[in-house]
């Protein structure tokens, strides 16, 4: 188990540097520069001099290979680079907003997983039960809504027309703001886990091993939590982990809708204002930020089934 | 092969996008950009404006009925794109083995690990946004998929006698790849475009609604959103009724992708519904 958890912990840095260098190659064939774009809107007029001035300053006239071996001796110390806009060091806004981020995207799990779950092992306990229609017409429906929609929606509801829950902001940083974002957040994984917990248990109630246990006098409520939760446990640990990257794209937009203050505003932002640093940097710790998950979900996994491990 | 409800369900609804997109400019009653009256904006859905106004003035129901081409081109040529890339890597990987495979499979698990919309923000941020840009962005995000279902397809017909036989008749591996192999594994093929094409659709939606995708005026059902949350309050139909469209087209996708592949994969078949 030891080897097996160092091999697929450092298997995450040859992906990581990978990852950087496509972001670096991107970015690096942005028609323009940032200088030059602070004046395409046309309300001031390109002054050469000053676009000379920022070029030198951020080193955007230095040769490509030059840049590209900048940008990785910084990133080998953990040096992010410097906004363009603020002049701040990028790691530094990351920090700032990141904490949000980790707190949106674990409630909005919390909430999947605890409603999900549940929901998809009644389902297929009872198969075609007024509760198993219901869980799997919602489950479709879920997936196929677009989540800031529903955000919308919610908000609408719920904050302006009820006021039960604030509309928008991270607040004082109050449970009450954190409701409707990761709600909305968890609806998609949240279909996606009744779904496949739902699938999972069928099977496993239909597979051999659970007749031999029935068979040989167990009770249902015995076989349900030795043998259906445990091996339907393997599939939603995957499914979970599978669901962890569109989890982070989506945030992106729920925390733009709910002006979320985290790492997907910020990205999204940085976008607008092609701040290049910033952008870069975000989508390297949302993608370092993924593979750390989806590593331990691998682990997890083994730790489940030990089958797993030979591969 | 039998087909269920909900393929039918999602072939109904699928079609319904067609005839809205196709039939747009001869049965919506405005013009989806120029037809902008201040004087009637905000308007609650009545005989006239079917879903109301939007901020401008303008019909919510046109602007929805052109929108459905906006959607229409982006889910299918960006699937298009991703499956020409998945299948030309995934087979050729599986076919010929050795150092290309293993360079395909480092892309691919370079591609799986940055979340898709991710990466398609990304490509928006460096060529801009617009239609162009984003059917290039969605067409080369999500080839990964394909491509590893494309690799072990190949894999397992690899082997198979009549592939074989090809073989020994002298075909060149091109011949073989094309006319063997692919036709056998364009089932799955389909059914990850068909699947594809409903967060496709999903993907453009959210990167209109965050000013990176389809540019106001063009009547994009996500970037008729954008607005959305400021009028609200006011004009809650606004919002409603490009999100039901929305919602509706994906649900439309997402069942004919299921329907189709319980058909052609029994083993699949998620008991219904």
């Amino acid at each position: 188990m030891l080897r097996f958890t160092l091999r697929r912990t450092l298997q995450i840095i040859p992906t990581v540097v990978v990852v950087a260098m496509l972001i670096f190659v991107i970015f690096s064939v942005v028609p323009g520069t940032f200088a030059a774009s602070l004046f395409a809107d046309g309300k001031r007029a390109a002054d050469p001099q000053m676009i000379a001035r920022l070029n030198e300053e951020f080193g955007l006239n230095k040769p490509l290979m030059e840049r590209f071996a900048t940008y990785v001796t910084d990133l080998a110390q953990f040096d992010l680079g410097t906004s363009f806009r603020t002049r701040q060091p990028v790691i530094d806004l990351i920090n700032d907003r990141i904490w949000a981020s980790l707190q949106l995207a674990i409630a909005a799990m919390a909430f999947a997983l605890v409603v999900g779950v549940p929901l998809g092992f009644l389902a297929a306990l009872r198969p075609g039960s007024v509760l198993d229609t219901v869980t799997m017409i919602g489950a479709v429906s879920g997936l196929s809504m677009p989540q800031f929609w529903l955000g919308l929606l919610m908000m609408y509801i719920f904050a302006l027309q009820l006021n039960w829950l604030p509309s928008f902001g991270y607040g004082d940083g109050s449970f009450r703001n954190l409701i409707l974002p990761a709600v909305t957040l968890g609806v998609t994984p949240l279909a996606l886990l009744a779904r496949t917990t739902r699938a999972g248990v069928l099977d496993v109630l239909n597979a051999d091993f659970i007749r031999t246990a029935h068979s040989k006098g167990m009770s249902e409520a015995k076989v349900v939590r030795w043998h259906v939760a445990r091996n339907a446990l393997v599939l939603i640990v995957t499914t979970l982990g599978l669901q962890f990257g569109s989890l982070i794209g989506q945030a992106v937009v729920i925390e733009k809708l709910f002006a979320w203050p985290g790492i997907g505003s910020l990205l999204v932002d940085s976008v607008a204002s092609r701040d290049i640093p910033v952008v870069q940097g975000t989508i390297l710790i949302i993608v370092l930020w993924f593979l750390v998950i989806n590593t331990a979900v691998d682990l997890i996994y083994a730790a489940i089934d030990p089958r797993i491990k030979q591969e | 092969m039998r087909l269920g409800f909900n393929f039918w369900l999602g072939a109904g609804l699928t079609a319904l996008v067609v005839l809205a997109g196709i039939l747009a400019p001869w049965i919506a009653p405005f013009d989806p950009v120029l037809d902008a009256d201040l004087m009637n904006s905000e308007l609650p859905p009545d005989a006239t404006f079917w879903f109301g106004t939007d901020g401008q003035g303008r019909d919510v129901y046109t602007r929805i009925l052109y929108g459905a081409q906006i959607s229409l081109t982006v889910g299918v040529v960006s699937q298009l794109i991703n499956s020409i890339i998945g299948v030309t890597l995934g087979m050729t990987a599986g076919y010929w083995g050795g150092w290309w495979d293993d360079l395909v499979n480092g892309v691919t698990n370079v591609m799986l690990a940055i979340p898709s919309l991710i990466f398609a923000l990304a490509v928006m941020a460096v060529l801009g946004p617009g239609l162009p840009s984003l059917l290039v962005a969605l067409g080369l995000t999500n080839w990964s998929w394909t491509c590893r279902i494309a690799r072990s397809s190949t894999l397992s017909l690899k082997s198979l006698s009549y592939v074989q036989a090809a073989q020994t008749l002298g075909y060149g591996d091109l011949r073989i790849m094309f006319t063997q192999i692919l036709p056998n594994i364009m089932g799955p093929i389909l059914v990850m475009a068909t699947l594809g094409m409903g967060s496709a659709v999903l993907s453009e939606a959210a990167l209109s609604f965050l000013g990176l995708g389809i540019q106001p005026p063009f009547p994009s059902w996500g970037s008729m959103l954008t607005d959305a949350r400021q009028l609200i309050q006011l004009a809650p139909w606004v919002a409603i009724f490009p999100g039901l469209a929305i919602f509706l087209s994906v649900l439309g996708f997402n069942l004919l992708g299921d329907g189709l592949r319980d058909s052609l994969d029994p083993h699949m078949r998620t008991r219904n519904p």
